[in-house]
């Protein structure tokens, strides 16, 4: 499995710069956690690292692979991205929202091929969606949603996973859900890298943290080489009392930076 | 259900084009259709099976084949239900070429003018529409076709505004209606070439339309490229519809209807809608042209367009009102 490499990433928006000069590596079976206030250009580092924004200047690498090189079908079918909110616009059934996690790998006309059916029970079962697999996926709740869409992005069996914001709206039991369903799939050798603004879960669940600010990197590494409280603190701009027992961090956050 | 429902459309439109060959102002046997269809011959019978009713049925087949299947790949591109192929500008763009064709006479001078400025018409306001909208997104792209719209359709009523005699006002009047009263084999090799390769490209955009159930964002990362298929959709709008309405003129609501009839069918897949979507128009374009040759009301043949028309809009108050249900 490969490590996905941002190399010297520039990008900028109306002349206003997003990304400065990214350089870092997220590396294979380990889940990174991108955390920073909003606006640090977190979603646009995903974007560039999901390969849909190229960069002004710089590159990115999947393993020893150029970006560029590797192509859109075939990128699409070692990487899986799910946006911030990611929602079905039509009461399209769960088993074929699964199934569109294949498309590039289906041919151009026709019904499903017979041999992709194993792989759609394999991620329904895998995300708990077996008992909701003719449910319109309109109808879902938010948490069965997450599910869902975690389940069109796994099953093509992606080596690089890609979730913006994974436990947005969603309750602390479904959260941790979430949080632990993608760090099987780290644990399963695969890279898997979230932007998230819930610190808790990102310090407990996380292998490798990544800071940014103002699109500028501020830390990357191990969360226990990383995380401390003049980071945090520096990083959002408050005072954080960070505290750490058997049963993991808690993050307080408080008020203004004196 | 679904695996029966493409069959079943087509065994539909089949009774119903047997039946269009059969019925009108004069009804023949299906011993005469049949040896005029198959033993050439030249009385009466032969002439109004293979010089009027059958050029008739295959425009009005391959119209509604245009009008279903893309108000599907709309519906699907622009993830609305209210899509519909008048939507971007096409259709009033076709009518504005008719108009001008009407207004300075030049239908007068040789038949298949109306025909041909028609299909001008719709070309250069779908490469406007493409044109402006092409940096943008989804949005751009409806607000510049309802932008075209209303400009030509604006021109079409300053046309009738300042019609030069009371009859290029009617001509005017009925074009706009949509009617597939007196079409021939000229207007079949006209259309044909056009509707055939629009079809096709549709038909192209399925597995894409699949994925833009999820959205832009998401179908870009599943390897779609959304800015081609954007254009594969107008483009195919444009060559289809656009050659439908410059033969037939307006025939309003297929486009949206037949959709939305087959869509729970197909367990609104996107993708899957497209095919039936596609049989759906062409069979209520089919009926609706048997109707307004067999329906008289008040000695006047209605038309086409007026048809579909009257039977689309409570459908689409019904569209509105379920709409609102589902998502309140």
């Amino acid at each position: 499995m490969s490590a996905l490499t941002l190399d010297r990433v520039d990008v900028a928006r109306g002349g206003r710069t997003i990304l400065d000069a990214i350089s870092l590596s997220f590396a294979a079976g380990r889940l990174t956690a991108v955390i920073g206030p909003n606006g640090a250009g977190k979603s646009t580092m995903l974007d560039v690292a999901a390969g849909l924004r190229t960069p002004d200047s710089g590159s990115v690498w999947l393993g020893e692979e150029d970006f560029a090189a590797i192509g859109r079908r075939a990128l699409a079918r070692r990487r899986a991205y799910l946006p911030q909110r990611a929602a079905v616009e039509w009461p399209i059934s769960v088993e074929r929202v699964v199934a569109l996690g294949l498309t590039p790998t289906l041919p151009a006309f026709g019904p499903l091929p017979e041999e992709m059916l194993p792989a759609i029970d394999d991620a329904l079962i895998a995300c708990d969606l077996v008992a909701l697999r003719d449910r319109a996926a309109t109808s879902l709740s938010g948490g069965e949603l997450a599910r869902a869409m975690l389940a069109r992005a796994i099953v093509g069996d992606p080596e690089l996973l890609i979730v913006d914001e994974p436990t947005a709206g969603l309750d602390p039991r479904h959260a941790l859900d979430a949080m632990r369903r993608l760090r099987d799939r780290a644990q399963s050798g695969r890279t898997v890298v979230v932007a998230i603004h819930d610190l808790d879960l990102a310090l407990n669940h996380a292998d490798d943290i990544v800071a940014i600010c103002d699109g500028r990197l501020i830390a990357a590494g191990p969360r226990d080489a990383v995380v401390d409280e003049a980071m945090l603190g520096a990083l959002y701009d408050v005072r954080v009392r960070l505290s750490r027992d058997a049963e993991g961090f808690s993050v307080r956050f408080m008020g203004d930076a004196a | 259900m679904s695996r029966w429902l493409n069959p079943l459309l087509v065994a539909l439109l089949a009774a119903a084009a047997f039946i269009s060959l059969h019925a009108g102002t004069v009804w023949l046997s299906p011993a005469l259709v049949g040896s005029a269809l198959f033993a050439p011959q030249t009385d009466l019978p032969a002439l109004i099976v293979l010089e009027i009713r059958l050029p008739r049925l295959i425009l009005a087949i391959s119209i509604g084949a245009s009008l279903g299947l893309s108000g599907a790949v709309l519906q699907g591109l622009l993830r609305n239900p209210l899509a519909e192929p008048g939507l971007l500008g096409v259709t009033s763009g076709a009518s504005l070429g008719a108009v001008i064709a009407i207004y300075f006479g030049f239908a007068g001078a040789f038949s298949l003018a109306t025909p041909l400025f028609a299909l001008t018409g719709a070309f250069l306001t779908g490469m406007i529409a493409l044109l402006l909208a092409r940096s943008g997104g989804t949005l751009s792209l409806i607000l510049t076709g309802v932008a075209i719209g209303s400009i030509t359709s604006a021109l079409v009523m300053l046309a009738l505004n300042l019609a030069p005699n009371p009859y290029a006002a009617y001509e005017i009047m009925t074009w706009l209606m949509g009617s597939l009263t007196d079409r021939s084999w000229d207007h079949v090799a006209l259309a044909l070439p056009f509707i055939l390769p629009g079809l096709a490209l549709l038909l192209l955009t399925g597995r894409a339309l699949d994925a833009l159930a999820l959205g832009e964002v998401q179908a870009e990362s599943l390897g779609i490229r959304v800015s081609h298929i954007r254009l594969m959709a107008l483009s195919g709008t444009a060559f289809s519809v656009g050659a439908a309405t410059a033969i037939a003129g307006s025939v309003g609501f297929v486009g949206l209807m037949a959709p939305h009839v087959v869509r729970p069918l197909v367990g609104h897949e996107p993708g899957r809608v497209l095919l039936p979507a596609m049989l759906a128009g062409a069979l209520i374009v089919t009926l609706a042209d048997l109707a307004t040759r067999t329906l008289v009301l008040g000695g006047a043949p209605l038309n086409i367009g007026v048809f579909t028309s009257l039977i689309g809009t409570p459908f689409f108050l019904w569209l509105v009102l379920y709409i609102r249900r589902r998502t309140a």
